[in-house]
């Protein structure tokens, strides 16, 4: 519980990790925590049939891949250190400097799955407002161009892996990509938004066709007023 | 000359029910053509596809086209060999020949292949290719490789070597019939695995040592 409590902090977004980091290690006693569960859903499994991402994608998106990352990450930590740190704490971890240790890719797939889950909505789509949507216009060109830059990223991703909208070291917003289970955190910047184009996220809504998929998720599925809430924290 | 998509060897269906028709016919025709397509305007420099794949990472190709290279290069030649590899289960008599003996000599039996060849395949991370190669020094070796990055690739993968047998394990290769079970997918593959094909190759390969 206090695991998914820290989680769900974090994946609100902050530009000052470390020093969340450093304060949950403090609060932490010597005993070793729970197994980490999987997160519920932010909404119902069938939420998002009508938005193009069916129920059985969620079946085996959220109730088989994303459950094997936590099993098998568990499974990998029992009776280790790491067993006694958070799952962010895992991940920056055993990123270890860009040579990951075994354990990274599965950490790391826990939370970009629950970061990805929380980026989409029944209610997601249109365009954002707010402070999230003036710094896209001025950081990055407006709408047309984070649009143009982010379903790039997403088709361009070669292989597995992730696009991203994140706050970087400067307090700038970016759009970038990275493979497999990689993620912005690893690099310093701070994730307000993700989308996960490893075939199995879309292959059996849509097959070969990312560009379907990618379109579908920029145009009916991102949750701007999330997105928006993680940049007033991440630049808070 | 251009490469064009080459024909499969036998019918979308052969493979049933190991592998279905509706994945063969969407890989075939739409993930292996994608690459073709990209293809075509880079490999002129090269003879062959071989030659093409045997060169990236040997600082042969330009650096403004070398990711295009690799990615396209390797994924043609990656696929095409694939549906070689593969056949209708009564169209092969099993492991046999040369490649047979090598296969026993090196690890004992031909059980003992699969389960080193399985766990190479199951734990390639992402998307990426299980290989029985011959090194070369004219070793057999089990390695894997990421993405669309082939054996010949001896610049930037871990084994270099001549592809014998090949597994694709990208989730597309799999994911329509066996969604999140790909372990089930590549023990449910030696059913369709060509041996004679797979003999062939490891001839070739073996013989060019000699």
């Amino acid at each position: 519980m206090a695991a998914a409590l820290t989680q769900s902090k974090f994946l609100m977004g902050t530009a000052l990790v470390s020093k969340r980091l450093l304060a949950s290690r403090r609060a932490m006693d010597m005993t070793t925590r729970a197994a980490f569960t999987l997160p519920p859903l932010p909404y119902p499994i069938d939420a998002l049939e009508k938005k193009g991402m069916s129920k059985t994608t969620f079946e085996f998106h959220y109730g088989k891949h994303h459950q094997a990352y936590v099993t098998n990450l568990n499974n990998q930590i029992a009776g280790k250190d790491l067993e006694s740190l958070s799952i962010e704490e895992v991940m920056l971890k055993t990123f270890n400097g860009g040579k990951p240790t075994p354990e990274f890719n599965n950490a790391a797939q826990v939370v970009n799955h629950t970061f990805f889950w929380e980026s989409m909505s029944p209610n997601g789509g249109g365009k954002p407002s707010g402070k999230v949507a003036e710094a896209i216009e001025k950081d990055l060109g407006g709408y047309d161009k984070f649009v143009e830059a982010f379903k790039a990223a997403g088709a361009t991703q070669f292989g597995s892996g992730w696009a991203w909208l994140s706050v970087n070291k400067e307090g700038k917003l970016e759009v970038t990509k990275t493979p497999n289970a990689e993620n912005p955190w690893c690099y310093g910047a701070t994730p307000i938004l993700t989308m996960d184009v490893w075939e199995h996220a879309y292959y059996l809504d849509v097959q070969n066709r990312r560009p379907d998929f990618i379109t579908n998720f920029v145009d009916n599925l991102i949750d701007w007023d999330r997105v928006e809430q993680r940049y007033l924290a991440a630049t808070k | 000359m251009p490469y064009s998509l080459p024909d499969l060897p036998y019918a979308y269906d052969a493979l049933e029910p190991f592998v279905d028709t509706q994945t063969m016919t969407l890989h075939h025709t739409k993930h292996h053509q994608a690459s073709h397509m990209a293809y075509i305007r880079e490999q002129r420099q090269q003879r062959s596809e071989q030659d093409l794949n045997r060169a990236v990472g040997a600082h042969k190709v330009p650096a403004d086209i070398a990711t295009t290279v690799r990615n396209n290069g390797g994924g043609h030649f990656n696929h095409t060999f694939f549906w070689e590899i593969m056949c209708n289960p009564s169209s092969t008599g099993g492991p046999a020949g040369e490649l047979k003996e090598a296969v026993e000599s090196a690890y004992g039996s031909v059980e003992a292949l699969k389960d080193k060849f399985n766990a190479a395949a199951a734990a390639r991370f992402g998307s990426g290719w299980a290989w029985l190669v011959v090194s070369p020094e004219g070793k057999l070796e089990v390695t894997s490789t990421p993405n669309q990055d082939s054996p010949l690739m001896a610049g930037i993968v871990d084994t270099p070597g001549t592809p014998v047998l090949g597994l694709d394990v990208w989730e597309h290769a799999y994911y329509l019939k066996y969604q999140n079970r790909r372990p089930e997918y590549i023990a449910a593959w030696w059913n369709v695995v060509n041996w004679e094909q797979a003999n062939q190759n490891y001839k070739a390969a073996a013989g060019s040592k000699m």
